[in-house]
């Protein structure tokens, strides 16, 4: 079987960015990725943009994002899968270059959500849930998980402090990351005291809407071994989706989609949890980076909680997860954060994560939820 | 449009829109398939199970019991006024699952997951432009239908 490789990546500054537009920030990205990759342009046969169109003031962003990249007459398509948005990209790009269409495809993540106000952005989120039976009682994005978060509280004592382990963890890596839009610790005592949002949730529970972009060049094996000599390879890709509303889903304390993605991408790759050597997993709020610890097969399900408290996450833990500070730290661009999180793990493949850097790191994962669990994409990326 | 069922809710524009005549006269409804006789709540026009269009009406009793729920700080749009709320997601005794405020009867201290509620039918002026919706009340809280 024919490989698809990641030659090239680029990551903007996350945060308020109200410095740029769009295409902007997507060019930020856009030249450290080909400069990274060491190819011009001209070599990029397509390109697939991963953004949540509705945050923008923009419409149809793909044609923007060309017209500012230079990459007409370039085809080019968006991808939509609410926060999976950025590995719906990179799965579309696989599957393009996978079927002969093209060689080589730039996945730009480009999201900027703060030319809206935060309730205008909860109301929209919140729609993320179903709006004929759920919307109608003003539920929001914290509140579906908040209710998820709950129910791992009271079935397996998972408590406020582990939750908010979850936090100071991905702020202490957060710290370490340039890219970042929070770039300091926090103590378990100040995300504990900070204001509540949706109860258990309080705002360190939660990770901020943000402005950014990142960018991954893909190629297929043969144009990525004439392109670069450090190629990491998407080997499993796995995806599923569950219900949309919290009224038929068959249980509240995992993400069936999540479980069901890694079950693909692990027997694709041919590797089990046990194999992952760092992973990006989708922390939009504290509950749902434990669930994931659960749903990859990390820990047994419903041992989350004991996991970070036991600081497993960590460097030098059993599975670290989410060093780069995850979209707690980082701040979460929804349509970009599968992407960012592709760079990451390219990063740590490749042995260029500085100070974050897990020793060894052969074999890594993304796991990019969209929604309150919907979509999923879970993909395990390969050294060699 | 949209106005007279919920906030923002457009079930009487959907095929299921006689649910909202029916919570109006203080019954909670979920639908049956005529062809295989499967039940749904919320009630759904098309038969997940068999494909057929057809169904009828059937009552619900509005007995559950808490599978979980959440306090409501921050608000979306058009949310603003009601802070804080609670929302609870309740597992109903004939099938099926709703979402939906706590009302009156329950202070916010003495939700439990797990706990048993009586789902009531509402009809107020009492929120502005909400004029049918339901709350989540203790067992036995009947549905004092105020005069529109």
């Amino acid at each position: 079987m024919t490989r698809v490789g990641i030659v090239g990546i680029g990551h903007g500054r996350f945060g308020r960015r109200s410095d740029a537009t769009v295409q902007e920030l997507a060019f930020e990205a856009f030249r450290e990725a080909l400069g990274d990759a060491a190819i011009g342009r001209e070599e990029i046969d397509a390109a697939v943009i991963a953004a949540v169109p509705e945050y923008h003031k923009q419409r149809s962003l793909t044609g923007v994002i060309m017209e500012y990249l230079g990459l007409n007459p370039k085809p080019a398509w968006l991808t939509e899968d609410a926060c999976a948005s950025g590995s719906a990209a990179v799965r579309t790009a696989w599957m393009a270059i996978r079927s002969g269409l093209h060689e080589v495809v730039a996945v730009i993540g480009a999201q900027k959500m703060t030319e809206l106000a935060t309730p205008e952005i909860l109301a929209l989120m919140g729609r993320v849930g179903e709006v004929q039976w759920e919307s109608i009682f003003g539920t929001t994005f914290p509140g579906y998980y908040a209710m998820l978060a709950r129910r791992h509280m009271h079935d397996f004592g998972t408590t406020k402090e582990q939750l908010a382990a979850v936090a100071v963890k991905n702020h202490y890596y957060g710290a370490r990351n340039k890219q970042a839009m929070f770039q300091r610790e926090i103590t378990l005592q100040k995300a504990l005291s900070s204001p509540p949002v949706a109860s258990p949730f309080q705002v360190f529970d939660c990770c901020a809407n943000a402005d950014g972009a990142a960018v991954v060049i893909m190629a297929s094996e043969k144009r990525a071994r004439k392109i670069s000599d450090r190629v990491i390879w998407l080997d499993g890709l796995g995806s599923a989706t569950t219900s949309m509303s919290l009224l038929r889903r068959p249980t509240l304390t995992s993400l069936p989609s999540a479980v069901e993605s890694a079950r693909q991408a692990y027997e694709m790759a041919g590797v089990g949890p046990g194999d992952i050597k760092v992973a990006d997993v989708h922390d939009c709020f504290t509950i749902a980076e434990i669930l994931a610890y659960e749903d990859l097969g990390f820990c047994e399900p419903g041992q989350g909680g004991r996991f970070i408290e036991e600081r497993q996450s960590y460097l030098g833990g059993k599975h670290p997860v989410n060093v780069d500070g995850g979209l707690k730290a980082k701040g979460h661009p929804i349509g970009t954060t599968g992407v960012s999180m592709t760079t990451e793990i390219v990063k740590q493949l490749r042995g260029q994560a500085g100070e974050r850097q897990v020793e060894g790191a052969d074999v890594g994962l993304t796991h990019n939820v969209g929604g309150n669990g919907q979509y999923c994409f879970v993909h395990v990326f390969k050294k060699e | 449009m949209f106005s007279w069922f919920g906030k923002v809710n457009f079930t009487p524009h959907t095929k299921v829109g006689r649910f909202a005549d029916y919570l109006k006269d203080g019954r909670l409804m979920g639908s049956k398939c005529t062809r295989c006789g499967r039940t749904d709540f919320p009630p759904r026009a098309d038969c997940p199970e068999c494909l057929s269009g057809e169904f009828e009406y059937t009552d619900w009793s509005g007995r559950g019991s808490l599978m979980t729920y959440t306090r409501i700080d921050a608000a979306p749009t058009g949310f603003a006024d009601m802070v804080p709320y609670i929302i609870g997601l309740v597992k109903l005794e004939e099938g099926g699952r709703l979402v939906a405020w706590f009302g009156e009867s329950i202070p916010e201290a003495e939700i439990e997951i797990d706990m048993q509620l009586q789902v009531v039918p509402r009809v107020f002026g009492e929120i502005e432009e909400i004029k049918v919706y339901y709350t989540l009340e203790k067992p036995g809280t009947t549905w004092n239908k105020t005069p529109a």
